[in-house]
Parts: structure tokens; C-alpha cells; sequence
């Protein structure tokens, strides 16, 4: 009777959990499942929950969309430019908080955690009225500078936390065995902490392609906009396609879902480090 | 958790007579304290003059009247705290910060359930679901808000949307043609049922990472005590994860407390009154009446009512790092 029990109480629960899953999910498959949709086939009162005949043509019209293709290569030149500079800003800063103990190493601490914390949202009237001031409204440049900012704290707390996990033994005795400081970091520090300079630039590529507002306020010209931004403008444009509107939704996702997979427990770990070893 | 790189299991050590002491001169001293100083100087360059100043400006911005005019000039008008006394007489304001804050609340009271809930039957899911769980939770979590929101206001289409198809077939009621945004009150309910469901996974995940760690000796002990399995979670669970507990709720404040993108685009650019959330509100003032100044003031008001949540997190964080 017991094991019998049990074993009903086990798959009670685990079919709760693919209840959680589909749940969950649905929205995603949906997305999919519509973008791979004939045309008469999403207009329907009785929606086909599989895409069957599956068709193309919603990601071929989303593609050759006026403007797919430089917000593409727009995103990517700010997310490439963001990217670069946030990890050798994060870099060195990251060292120093990790490797070096020095007077104003807790408040620069408290300073990159509440940094963080500043709404973004409260700072774009400023940066625009500043932006504007320079010159630098509808160009890339401002879009990056302002990136950089939102991104670097969180690159900093994350490296600083890779850095710590590589033993300062190790690096002693590097030295001991005649090693500069230099040699021990070339040799030793940076091939240790170079899959956390990985995991940490992938984070910063996903912050800066999905952002939405900065771009959407800075960036007024249509050359310019960001991908977040023509998706966004998808459906006020003409009317809602949502065929073409699913395809260009899921190409916007795929890189981010790709990335995402390979680095989320180092993200997860980055925002709550250490907070149950206490 | 921590997925911190392994150290190469075999290392050199050399033999271990003391280095030779190199004489050193007291200007090299000083040259190695500043070390620090000058890695941190470009990072901190660059958190300066695009936050700092910024910040600084915000709260210039709203004792001034900056317009139209003033944007062109370069220049704003000082007026000194006519903005504030503006807003605050202002009864939308008075509502729209209320209806922030509950909309605040009811996201991160939904999230923290269901983030739990889920954490809790990860636990004991067998292998495979776990991780069917897991990866589906992860797929969620990527999904950038432009995208999820495309999503959702697909699937709540009036005319083709598969869940009002859903709930008339499941005979929930007549849903066929209901617009669900038409009502502000359904349309900020399904606007958080976006923000909720992008935010459970983080949670969720990082629960579950913390409960692997609750040590399982002290939960047998209690059950063998005779302890109930809410017993269990209250006594045991909720104490040893509750500096996690502490950290997702706040960040999960400060997160929906500036909730803009799902309002926003939900509604194609153009919220009207009801929709207007506090992040909303100090946008539509600053760049559609082009009232920078007034917008500035809702916005440190916006600052300042998150400024107490930042600090207990910034409190839990500091205090795990200083334990690290």
C-alpha cells in the first residue's frame, strides 16, 4: 500500500510540472507556431494549435520589410561597440576591487551595487536633454555611451566575482617561482577568469539588444532605430500582420535565446552571489 | 550554484626558500597604491559623466520650467519648487501613484507565489521533468520584454486571439470579440499577467538554487518530529533562504515599481489616462506635452520612493559580500 501510494504521490507531481511547463511555454510555442502559419490560417476563429501547412513566407515578408536590415546592423554595431567597452572597463575595475585592498573599496562597492538600482527610466529625460545639448541625439554614439553606463555595474560585480573564485595561491606561486605580478596575471589570472569574461560580455550583448526606451527616445530616424525599436513599431505601422509580426518577434529572440541558454546560471549567480553559503 | 572556473588540479609550487627581498624605494610604494585608483578611474569616468551628472541634472531639470523653448536654448528657466507643488496638487498624480503602487504590488506578490511555488515542486520533480521545467523556465527568461509583449497581445487579440478562442470553448463565458484593453482595469491586469510571467523564472530558478542548499538533515529531523510540510517551510526554509527572500523582493519592487515597456507598447505608443503607470506618466509629460521640467520632478519623486527599497538591498548585498 505505501510504495503504491508514493509512487501515485510521484506522478501526481510530475505531471503538475508538465502542467507548469506547458503553461509557462505556451506563449513562446504560440509565437512560433503563428510565425510558421499561412496567412488564413492565423485570421481564423478556430486557431489550428499546429502550424500545419507550415509556410515561410511570414518570415520572408518580415525580413524584407523596410528597415529589417539596418536596425539589424544597427543593433549589432551598438551592441558589438557597448560590448567591447564595457568588458575593458569592467575589467580593470573588476581587478582592482578583486585583486587589491585600498582606501574607498567599500563605497566604490555600495556605489556599483546602487547604481544599479537608478531607474533608467528617470534618467532618460536628462540624457536627452544632455544628448541634445552635445549634439548626439539620433546617433549611435549616444545610444552607446548611455548603454555603457547601465551595463558596466553589473559587468563589474560579476567579474569581481569570478576573480575572487581563482585562488590567491595560485597566483603566489607563480610569483614565488619567479613570475612578475604581470607574468602571474597573463599566465595564470586571465585564462582562469576568461570563461567569466564570457559568460559576463554574453549579459551585456542581451542587456543592450533587447533595450527598448533609450533607443526609442534617442534614435528618431527610421536608418537609425535599433531592432527592439522596429519591432516595436511593427503594428503601429500598418495595421496588425500578426503572421510577420510572430517571424520578426522570433528572429528577434533567437539570438538572445541562444546566448541565454549558455550563460543563465551565471547570471543568476551575478545578482544573488553567495547569498545562501553565508 | 557558483559555477566559479576550476583551478588546474596540478600546480608548480617551487621550492620554498623565502624570495629575496628586493629593496624597495619608497616612490614605488606609492606607485603600487595607486594601482587601484587608476584601474577604477575609467569606469568610474564613464558612471560619472553618464550617471552621476545625469542624476545631478534630473533634479536640476525639475526646479526649472524647461520647455520646447528651453530644450532649444540649451538653457531652462529656474522657478524653484513650482513643479512640485504642481504635481502635487495635481489629482492624477495622487492616482496614478496609487494605482503604480498596487499594480506594484499585486506583480511582485504574484511573482514571489508562483516563483516559490514552481521552486518548490523543482525540488521534488524527478530528473527529467526538472529539467524540461528548468529549460522552459530559461526559454521564458530570454525572451525580450519588445517580443513578450508582441506575444501576449496576440494571444489576447479581440478578434483572432487564441485565448478568448480558449475560454469560449472551455465555456469559462462568451469571450468571443471581447477586448480585453478595452477596460483599463482587464488591460492592466493582462499587462501584469506579462510583467508576472517574465519575472517567475528568475525567481523561480534562484529559489530552487537556494533550496538545493538547505541542508536536508535538519528537514528530515523535523518531519521525524512530527513537522507538517508547511511547518517545514516556515520554520526551516524561510529562514535559511530568507536573505534571497530579501534581494528578489526588492529587486522585484524596483523592477515593477518602473514597469514602462509593457504599458507602452501594449498600447501602441499611445496609453491613455487610465494606463498610465508612474514611468508613463513622467514620459508623457516630459516628451509628448514637452514639459522636461514637470517630467523631471515626477521622475525624482519616482527616485525617491524607490530609494528606501534600494537600500535594504543594497544593505543584503553588501552584507553578503563583506561575508564572501
Amino acid at each position: 500500500m505505501r510504495p503504491r501510494r508514493k509512487r501515485l504521490r510521484r506522478i501526481g507531481i510530475n505531471l503538475l510540472g508538465l502542467l507548469v511547463f506547458v503553461i509557462m511555454v505556451f506563449p513562446v510555442y504560440w509565437m512560433v507556431s503563428t510565425a510558421f502559419k499561412k496567412p488564413i490560417d492565423i485570421l481564423s476563429f478556430t486557431p489550428d494549435f499546429l502550424p500545419s501547412p507550415a509556410t515561410l513566407s511570414n518570415f520572408d515578408n518580415a525580413i524584407h520589410r523596410p528597415h529589417f536590415w539596418s536596425s539589424v546592423r544597427n543593433s549589432l554595431i551598438v551592441v558589438v561597440a557597448v560590448t567591447l567597452f564595457s568588458m575593458v572597463l569592467a575589467f580593470l575595475a573588476a581587478l582592482a576591487l578583486a585583486k587589491f585592498r585600498f582606501y574607498g573599496r567599500a563605497a566604490f562597492i555600495v556605489l556599483i551595487i546602487g547604481v544599479q538600482m537608478v531607474p533608467l527610466n528617470a534618467l532618460i529625460i536628462p540624457l536627452y536633454v544632455l544628448l541634445s545639448r552635445a549634439g548626439q541625439v539620433d546617433k549611435l554614439t549616444g545610444v552607446i555611451v548611455t548603454y555603457l553606463t547601465f551595463v558596466l555595474p553589473f559587468c563589474v560585480w560579476t567579474l569581481r566575482g569570478f576573480m575572487l573564485g581563482v585562488p590567491r595561491e595560485l597566483e603566489e606561486a607563480a610569483m614565488v617561482d619567479g613570475s612578475t605580478r604581470f607574468g602571474a596575471f597573463v599566465r595564470i589570472l586571465l585564462p582562469l577568469v576568461a570563461p567569466g569574461l564570457v559568460a559576463t560580455s554574453i549579459f551585456a550583448f542581451i542587456q543592450v539588444w533587447n533595450e527598448f526606451i533609450i533607443a526609442y527616445v534617442l534614435l528618431q530616424s527610421q536608418e537609425k532605430q535599433t531592432l527592439t525599436v522596429w519591432l516595436a513599431q511593427f503594428t503601429t505601422l500598418r495595421g496588425t500582420e500578426w503572421g510577420p509580426l510572430m517571424a520578426a518577434a522570433s528572429l528577434t529572440a533567437l539570438p538572445v535565446v541562444g546566448f541565454f541558454l549558455l550563460v543563465h546560471r551565471r547570471v543568476a549567480f551575478g545578482l544573488t552571489a553567495g547569498a545562501v553559503r553565508g | 550554484m557558483s559555477e566559479a572556473p576550476s583551478a588546474p588540479t596540478t600546480v608548480a609550487v617551487g621550492p620554498a626558500f623565502a624570495p629575496a627581498r628586493r629593496p624597495r624605494r619608497l616612490g614605488l610604494r606609492i606607485g603600487r597604491g595607486l594601482v587601484p585608483y587608476l584601474l577604477l578611474a575609467p569606469a568610474v569616468a564613464v558612471i560619472a559623466a553618464v550617471l552621476a551628472y545625469p542624476l545631478y541634472l534630473l533634479g536640476a531639470l525639475s526646479f526649472q520650467q524647461y520647455g520646447l523653448f528651453e530644450l532649444i536654448r540649451h538653457e531652462g528657466k529656474w522657478i524653484g519648487t513650482d513643479n512640485y507643488s504642481t504635481i502635487l496638487h495635481d489629482s492624477q498624480f495622487w492616482h496614478v501613484l496609487l494605482r503604480t503602487v498596487v499594480f506594484t504590488g499585486l506583480c511582485v506578490a504574484f511573482t514571489m507565489l508562483f516563483g516559490t511555488l514552481i521552486a518548490l515542486l523543482l525540488v521534488r520533480l524527478g530528473g527529467f521533468m526538472r529539467l524540461l521545467l528548468t529549460s522552459g523556465l530559461v526559454l521564458v527568461w530570454s525572451m525580450p520584454v519588445v517580443v513578450a509583449v508582441n506575444i501576449w497581445i496576440w494571444m489576447f487579440d479581440f478578434e483572432f486571439g487564441v485565448v478568448n478562442y480558449l475560454l469560449t470553448k472551455l465555456h469559462v463565458g462568451d469571450y468571443v470579440h471581447h477586448d480585453w484593453f478595452e477596460n483599463p482595469r482587464t488591460g492592466l491586469i493582462i499587462i501584469g499577467a506579462i510583467v508576472v510571467w517574465g519575472a517567475i523564472p528568475f525567481v523561480a530558478i534562484t529559489l530552487f538554487a537556494g533550496l538545493t542548499q538547505v541542508p536536508s538533515e535538519l528537514v528530515e529531523a523535523a518531519s521525524l518530529d512530527g513537522a507538517g510540510p508547511l511547518r517545514i517551510f516556515r520554520d526551516i526554509t524561510v529562514p535559511i533562504l530568507k536573505p534571497i527572500f530579501v534581494i528578489l523582493i526588492s529587486l522585484s519592487i524596483i523592477w515593477d515599481f518602473q514597469v514602462f515597456n509593457q504599458v507602452w507598447i501594449a498600447r501602441g505608443g499611445q496609453p491613455t489616462d487610465e494606463y498610465f503607470l508612474m514611468a508613463i506618466y513622467a514620459f508623457v509629460s516630459s516628451f509628448r506635452i514637452q514639459q522636461y521640467g514637470l517630467g523631471s520632478a515626477i521622475a525624482v519623486v519616482m527616485v525617491l520612493v524607490m530609494l528606501v527599497v534600494t537600500f535594504v538591498y543594497i544593505r543584503e548585498m553588501v552584507r553578503i559580500g563583506e561575508t564572501q
